[in-house]
């Protein structure tokens, strides 16, 4: 593969600080600042991750809760940055860290269809122009003027998933947002993301499970409590991701 | 200094790409705003105007031999400062409020207090209709250099969105911004010559006031509608200069502390 690369990180650390112990007066306050041990613990989420993603390729982030793969995919979208180290990203980004979370309650489906194209950079016009597309996909042409605050969330993330897919992005970064939805529409989504691997879209995906993570992903990187365990085909890298949970060390 | 100019070249592009969700974010607001009320945007124009009759009825009887055509002087004051009010207090709260969307998508975060500062901009745009009535209901006369209405509300917007970007940033590492704010405003308003007339205060009080930039937009603002007078050569260095300070301040302080928002939000 001789692709040029379109995600390059390269040592990042993610520091932040914890609230170790309330410190609940003032003088308590002061004593503990002279004493130079202000209530901050230091955790770091993420130390000295390093990887690249070549254009084209679908890469997994695996692992346990709390072992940096959301961290990571925040810091590659640009919600983020790292305490140490640089993320570079070389193209247009598809954020689908939380569906629809540029929604506004008050507002119906068609003008958040709008909005949430705004925030993802897209105008007025091209968004009139995929408008059908994406209410066909989210299979909401019935709800089109009811206040988005009325919808299940099922609704929602139907809607989320048809306007951040109907753009046409460089790389899609995608946290477990397939979770939700029926399964009829996790068939409809997972086929739409192939589809876009297809076409040629990169895919940074973080899942901790393994076996939609074989399907969809050529690659993996295996994340454990901040620092990079595996790296490598993800059939390889999810069996030994499920070795060591069998075992329960990971 | 390259890596400046290339940060800044950055931040432009953004502004051209993010430029429709300016306009989205607005006309939300707007939307949301007067969803649910009969009357709409109408109170925008019915606003104004109610608090002029409340505040004529009232003060007419403290400052009458004082201003020739009080109702007028009172709705300019009041409509400026209004949006002053309105855009500071929603553009403080700005970045906060969308604390879920910063967490979640890459979106140049100054576009939020921005849009707020916006958003009441085009809501005083409605509320000029009022100054309006109230000038051919009380047959002032109105001048050509009324045409130039626009100049002062140009500067007070620069002022405005510095007054945001200053005050959304430093919100989310002190809460206690919003409620120091509100006292701070009301005080503010008190010590802008809205419904009395300058020359009331003692001396000191008259200098003084010539560092509250407020005043020098409603100054302005009243010449060029009011008295059909262009205001001299230190009204305008005033309100320039007040309107830049206050808009890079905000600039720089928001451009610094932009970076750990995530972690406060």
């Amino acid at each position: 593969m001789d692709q040029p690369n379109i995600v390059e990180v390269s040592h990042v650390s993610m520091r932040f600080n914890l609230a170790q112990e309330k410190t609940e007066t003032l003088k308590e306050y002061l004593v503990k600042l002279m004493r130079g041990k202000l209530m901050f613990n230091e955790f770091f989420a993420l130390k000295d991750v390093s990887f690249t993603v070549k254009k084209g390729e679908s890469v997994a982030l695996i692992g346990r809760n709390g072992s940096g793969k959301s961290t990571m995919l925040k810091i590659v979208a640009g919600v983020m940055y790292p305490s140490q180290g640089s993320c570079a990203v070389n193209g247009s980004i598809a954020p689908m860290i939380e569906l629809g979370a540029g929604f506004d309650m008050d507002l119906t489906a068609r003008e958040n269809v709008f909005l949430n194209g705004a925030v993802l950079g897209y105008d007025r016009a091209y968004m009139t122009e995929h408008f059908n597309s994406i209410i066909d996909f989210a299979e909401l042409w019935d709800f089109v003027d009811v206040p988005v605050k009325n919808f299940s969330s099922g609704m929602i993330t139907r809607l989320g998933f048809a306007i951040a897919t109907e753009v046409q992005a460089d790389l899609l970064v995608v946290d477990e947002v397939l979770a939700v939805g029926d399964f009829m529409f996790q068939q409809k989504c997972q086929q739409r993301l192939k589809k876009m691997l297809d076409g040629g879209a990169t895919l940074l995906f973080v899942s901790h499970d393994a076996n939609l993570v074989r399907q969809l992903c050529q690659r993996a990187v295996w994340l454990d409590h901040g620092v990079k365990r595996g790296d490598g085909p993800s059939d390889e890298v999810c069996t030994m991701y499920e070795e060591a949970m069998r075992k329960g060390e990971a | 200094m390259n890596q400046n100019q290339s940060q800044l070249s950055r931040s432009w592009g953004h502004f051209v790409k993010y430029k429709p969700l300016i306009h989205e974010l607005v006309s939300r607001d707007l939307k949301v705003k007067y969803r649910r009320s009969f009357l709409g945007y109408v109170w925008s124009i019915l606003n104004p105007l109610m608090m002029m009759a409340l505040q004529t009825i009232i003060f007419s009887y403290m400052f009458r031999a004082d201003i020739p055509n009080y109702p007028v002087y009172l709705v300019c004051g009041n409509v400026l400062f209004t949006f002053f009010n309105e855009s500071a207090n929603m553009g403080l709260t700005s970045i906060i409020y969308n604390g879920t969307l910063i967490k979640k998508v890459y979106i140049p975060k100054f576009i939020f207090p921005l849009s707020r500062v916006v958003s009441s901009f085009v809501t005083m745009g409605f509320s000029l209709a009022a100054v309006l009535l109230v000038m051919i209901f009380t047959r002032a006369p109105l001048g050509w250099t009324a045409l130039l209405f626009w100049v002062p509300l140009v500067f007070e917007l620069v002022f405005c969105c510095g007054v945001a970007l200053l005050l959304s940033s430093l919100t989310v590492y002190f809460r206690d911004m919003q409620y120091l704010f509100s006292i701070l405003t009301l005080g503010w308003m008190y010590a802008t010559p809205i419904f009395y007339p300058l020359e009331q205060l003692p001396l000191f009080a008259q200098r003084l006031m010539k560092l509250n930039p407020m005043y020098h937009y409603i100054n302005m603002f009243r010449n060029l509608v009011m008295y059909g007078n262009i205001p001299g050569p230190n009204t305008w260095f005033a309100c320039i200069a007040s309107a830049l300070v206050m808009f890079v301040l905000g600039l720089v302080v928001f451009r610094k502390l932009q970076r750990n928002f995530i972690l406060y939000i």
